[in-house]
């Protein structure tokens, strides 16, 4: 009746999953009943759950990526604790325990939290940057983000019904196999991924439509920001990488459930095909996580230095070049299989070369900010300590990407701090740079500085005092994933990345309280005029927050960073451009299609996974029944009334005037703004 | 509201559009009978490579992809109206992209796994040495 | 667009700092989707976004497509490919989708000529046949199975199965979306949201058609000289 699924799924035996997952329950349930006893169950409903509008949805996206950085993060402050206590000794957490964190904590991080992290942020901003109202598709991008939920639910479900993989974050057959692992664990892990991945595949064809389809008048490629082209570069390898992953894990899935042989010992399988396959979708996925990571700090580091970005067509250059060699790349994570010289050279040359577009990167930056008047906010400061950590994660990229180096530190805790290097140091110091850069134009109030400042030294310093250490261990031999060890020599590094962890529980406890503190200081911390940071882009013409319709009027662009252009020009003449000719504007109604077709894919998610067919069954046509239904309605927009349009940008335009008639005559670039 | 008037721009064209010439029935018709008759040629000429002893043995793969990317082509110009044309760069584009992606996954997987095949240890070697 | 913008810059004259960028906008402000135009029209964003989702379900074919020439030896003492093919099977089979794309063609024309019969007319052929190709399809699996050489046999046939079978399941949610339509045209008439979507029910199908001629010339031509 429930297939596989019995009471023995929970881990009544074991207390750590058992507690943690009473916890997260509890929590869970807490907030549920709170929102419905104190009535904010039809404001969430309207206003975010059935939102179509990309504002709404990059933050439930970023929303999504902290919650499950943080249970990401918890994971990780197991594995070091285990590993700081496990010399000599068993630790805490027996190792069929410690082989699921360690695969939960990959697949976690990379999946639910640095994606959702990057597509949230691209979600809020690009549109905004482009002038235009919204994706191409908002729907759809409704539908993404709730099946990436659906994903990221399923795994988080596995802590308390069942188990999760034990095979690592790519689940290399045969250990993944049914023979190896005949538990629901990599069902877990394929089925959340499969979901999940159709989401981030809509999210890919959707803003490279939009990007390429959808701009402000007048705004040709080159009159793009830099966000918006490593938004289409990430985007593009999306589409192109995605794919391969979906189908690869396919493959597995047939051999699991119905007895193929494609990756199998026996019958002809071949596992190496798999991980060929499997990281010719990991590579360009890591160059999804980074390439709008580049972006975010182009966008900063120019408008802290107050200057244009330098070099904006090498740049752009730079992006497509990256783009395209990412494809060519991929052998270099499995050197060590055994190609032989002429593969791995080629290769080892190859993921040499890609550096290159980086390297042009970092100098433009340096170039920006030289003879800027730069201002060190916290977004600046994360761009900084970013352009230091990551060109170190470059270099030891690098050293690995040379075959015989590799063929030493494959696998080892020197693989480990690079990944690390590149990933924190890249992705998540641009998710805290975007957050803390676009909250005030989100929420209309900015976050705390003195919080951020304390939130960014102690996750530098945290970062390296965790990871340098893995740096020297690797060196001295030291594998990954080992639940305990016996070298004397690796002792003293352990236990110093344990203290950095305690550093980066600091950090992000300064993080929670910079939430906190900014939102009960929100009136003091206000963003009155809508351009905080002396903004150059076009989403800091609007007012914090935008309407729904971003723009009353789309702009007519004439040049690069349009927006400063306007802004200067209003600080010249004293005045803002005449007002003009208000007319209604039709936007796409809100649909509960994404969160109802979400909801029947974790039915059939959780069904797949523990074989219960009817519900599967169920789950499937009631998906297809959702998706007819919302194909039939007849009514797609509402038109917001010219009045309506009139009554909020005469609001915009008046924070305006009053910052123009306070910094009167000046002519200076200090914080504030015009239109 | 914006469903009672109709988009179209002679400026830019979308894949798989019909109206780029805004001709008649007949010739939309007329298009997609030559493609049809193309198509049937290549199909016929593929099925009769295999079975013949006209074209060199070894060779008929290298004649069977040839005669294959040229039916490709006839659906994507005939079915599919993708054509050079000025305002249809962008699906060309697409299209340029995404056959090279396909060319860098399954000729890159078949380099790489050739190599590895090639480089694998024998099975009954590999079984020794579980003990 | 923004009617009244008192710029006194006139069009044309650039203000980008590194003068990048051509003339594109002198005369050509009108043009939509070249990027200067402002946004494209709906019919245009719908047709390049759904192009774009095929090319990404073409890369989705690749992959199985990939490991199907991995795996396309590996028989494990078990049927080759040569034993197990139906020549006549798959000719009938390539003439019935090939068939099927033209119908479809059709009920575009159909559709621009706006004729309610003659659309819903070649898009039930359009069904009927694409119907055929999986029953034939169906069979020869069917075949395959009772001879012995079900998918679980050897990684050849898992592949085998794996990336026709993925084009035949393609082929099925091609013809349920086309019910749909044939629904939603005869209820709802030739609205621009319906033409859009049909618009993308025939770059669908057509695409369909380009898969299985790689399909028969790798699978099974090149797999029949095996």
């Amino acid at each position: 009746m429930l297939g596989k699924l019995t009471w023995q799924a929970i881990p009544w035996d074991q207390p750590i999953p058992l507690i943690a997952g009473s916890a997260v329950v509890l929590m869970v349930f807490a907030v549920v009943a709170w929102i419905i006893i104190a009535g904010h169950l039809p404001y969430l409903w309207r206003e975010w759950i059935t939102s179509v509008d990309h504002k709404r949805i990059g933050v439930m996206y970023v929303l999504l990526a902290l919650v499950m950085l943080l249970r990401g993060f918890v994971d990780a402050i197991m594995m070091r604790s285990q590993q700081a206590l496990a010399f000599h000794a068993p630790g805490y957490l027996p190792p069929e325990h410690y082989d699921q964190i360690f695969s939960a904590h990959g697949t976690i991080m990379i999946f639910f939290a640095a994606m959702p992290l990057m597509i949230g942020l691209m979600n809020f901003a690009v549109p905004l940057q482009l002038g235009v109202r919204d994706v191409a598709f908002p729907t759809l991008n409704a539908t993404s983000f709730w099946l990436t939920a659906t994903g990221a639910l399923l795994v988080n479900i596995s802590l308390v019904v069942g188990e999760f993989a034990r095979t690592g974050w790519l689940v290399y057959p045969p250990l993944s196999e049914l023979n190896y692992s005949p538990g629901v664990g990599v069902d877990y892990y394929v089925w959340a991924l499969l979901i999940s991945g159709i989401g981030t595949l809509m999210t890919g064809i959707n803003f490279v439509t939009t990007i390429l389809k959808i701009r402000a008048p007048g705004m040709s490629y080159m009159r793009m920001t830099m966000f918006c082209w490593t938004a289409l570069a990430a985007n593009l390898l999306i589409v192109a990488a995605f794919p391969i992953l979906t189908a690869t894990l396919a493959m597995l899935t047939l051999d699991r459930y119905a007895g193929f042989h494609f990756f199998t010992n026996e019958a002809g399988g071949n596992m190496m095909m798999f991980i060929n396959l499997i990281w010719a979708w990991g590579h360009p996925e890591v160059y999804i996580l980074v390439l709008p990571a580049f972006g975010i700090f182009s966008e900063v580091i120019s408008t802290f230095s107050g200057k244009p970005l330098f070099g904006y067509r090498s740049m752009v250059a730079a992006t497509l070049f990256i783009c395209l060699v990412s494809f060519m790349v991929w052998l270099h994570h499995f050197f060590t299989m055994g190609a032989g010289a002429d593969v791995n050279a080629f290769f080892g040359i190859s993921t040499s070369i890609i550096a290159v577009g980086t390297g042009v990167k970092v100098y433009n930056w340096m170039f920006t900010m030289y003879g800027g008047r730069i201002r060190f906010a916290t977004p600046m400061l994360w761009s900084v300590g970013f352009m230091v950590t990551f060109v170190i994660g470059g270099m030891t990229g690098v050293l690995l990407a040379v075959p015989p180096a590799d063929f030493q530190l494959h696998n080892s805790l020197f693989l480990v701090a690079h990944f690390h290097n590149v990933i924190i140091g890249g992705v998540i110091f641009a998710g805290f740079a975007g957050l803390t850069y676009w909250f005030p134009k989100a929420f209309g109030f900015r976050l705390h500085e003195g919080w951020g400042k304390a939130a960014f030294w102690l996750s530098l310093i945290g970062f390296y005092v965790t990871f340098v250490p893995l740096y020297v261990a690797g060196l001295l031999g030291m594998t990954r994933r080992l639940q305990h060890y016996e070298v004397a020599a690796w002792r003293p590094w352990v236990l110093i990345a344990g203290l950095g962890i305690v550093v980066m529980i600091c950090a992000a406890a300064c993080q929670v309280a910079q939430l906190a503190v900014s939102i009960r200081r929100r009136d003091q911390l206000r963003d009155e005029t809508g351009d905080p940071w002396d903004g150059r882009s076009l989403e800091w013409a609007t007012a914090s927050p935008p309407p729904a319709f971003n723009f009353a009027v789309l702009p007519q662009v004439y040049g690069e960073e349009p927006y400063w252009g306007i802004k200067r020009r209003a600080i010249e003449t004293q005045q803002l451009s005449a007002e003009p000719q208000y007319e209604p504007i039709e936007l796409p109604r809100n649909s509960p299609t994404g969160f109802i077709t979400a909801f029947f894919c974790t039915i059939t998610g959780f069904a797949l996974i523990w074989h219960i067919w009817w519900m599967m069954a169920l789950g499937l046509v009631a998906a297809y029944a959702v998706f007819v239904w919302f194909a039939w309605r007849d009514v797609e927009e509402y038109v917001v009334p010219a009045e309506e349009v009139a009554r909020l940008d005469r609001e915009r335009r008046r924070a305006r005037e009053e910052w123009l008639a306070q910094h009167a005559r000046v002519g200076a670039t200090a914080a504030g703004a015009t239109a | 509201m914006t469903d009672m008037t109709d988009e179209r721009s002679a400026d830019d064209v979308g894949p798989g559009f019909l109206d780029a010439a805004d001709h008649g029935v007949r010739q939309g018709i007329q298009g997609y009978v030559i493609g049809l008759a193309l198509a049937v040629l290549l199909t016929v000429a593929s099925f009769y490579a295999v079975n013949t002893t006209l074209i060199w043995g070894p060779g008929i793969p290298v004649a069977l992809v040839t005669l294959a990317v040229a039916q490709i082509g006839v659906h994507l110009v005939f079915f599919l109206h993708i054509t050079t044309a000025p305002d249809n760069t962008n699906n060309v584009l697409a299209l340029a992209f995404g056959v090279l992606i396909v060319a860098l996954v399954i000729g890159g997987s078949i380099w790489i796994m050739d190599h590895l095949n090639e480089r694998m240890v024998p099975m009954d070697q590999m079984m020794n040495m579980q003990r | 667009m923004s009617a009244t913008d008192t710029f006194t810059l006139t069009p044309g004259r650039h203000t980008d700092p590194y003068r990048v960028g051509h003339d594109h906008d002198a005369g050509r402000n009108l043009a939509r989707g070249h990027g200067e135009g402002g946004p494209a029209s709906k019919r245009v964003i719908v047709g390049y976004g759904f192009w774009i989702f095929l090319l990404s379900d073409i890369v989705m074919f690749s992959a199985f497509f990939a490991a199907h020439a991995v795996l396309q030896t590996a028989t494990a003492d078990g049927p080759h490919g040569r034993e197990l093919f139906n020549p006549t099977s798959i000719a009938i089979q390539t003439a019935v989708l090939l068939l099927s794309s033209f119908t479809c063609g059709m009920s575009a024309v159909a559709t621009e000529a706006r004729s309610q019969l003659w659309t819903q007319l070649s898009l039930l052929i359009t069904g009927i046949l694409g119907l055929v190709f999986l029953l034939l399809e169906g069979r020869d699996f069917a075949t395959m199975v009772s001879a012995g050489a079900p998918p679980q046999r050897s990684a050849f046939l898992s592949s085998f199965f794996a990336v026709v079978g993925c084009h035949g399941l393609h082929v099925t949610a091609g013809l349920l979306w086309l019910g749909t339509m044939m629904a939603q045209v005869f209820v709802k008439g030739f609205r621009l949201n319906i033409l859009r979507r049909l618009i993308c029910f025939n770059l669908f199908w057509h695409t369909l058609d380009i898969i299985w001629v790689a399909l028969f010339t790798i699978v099974y031509l090149i797999g029949l000289g095996r």
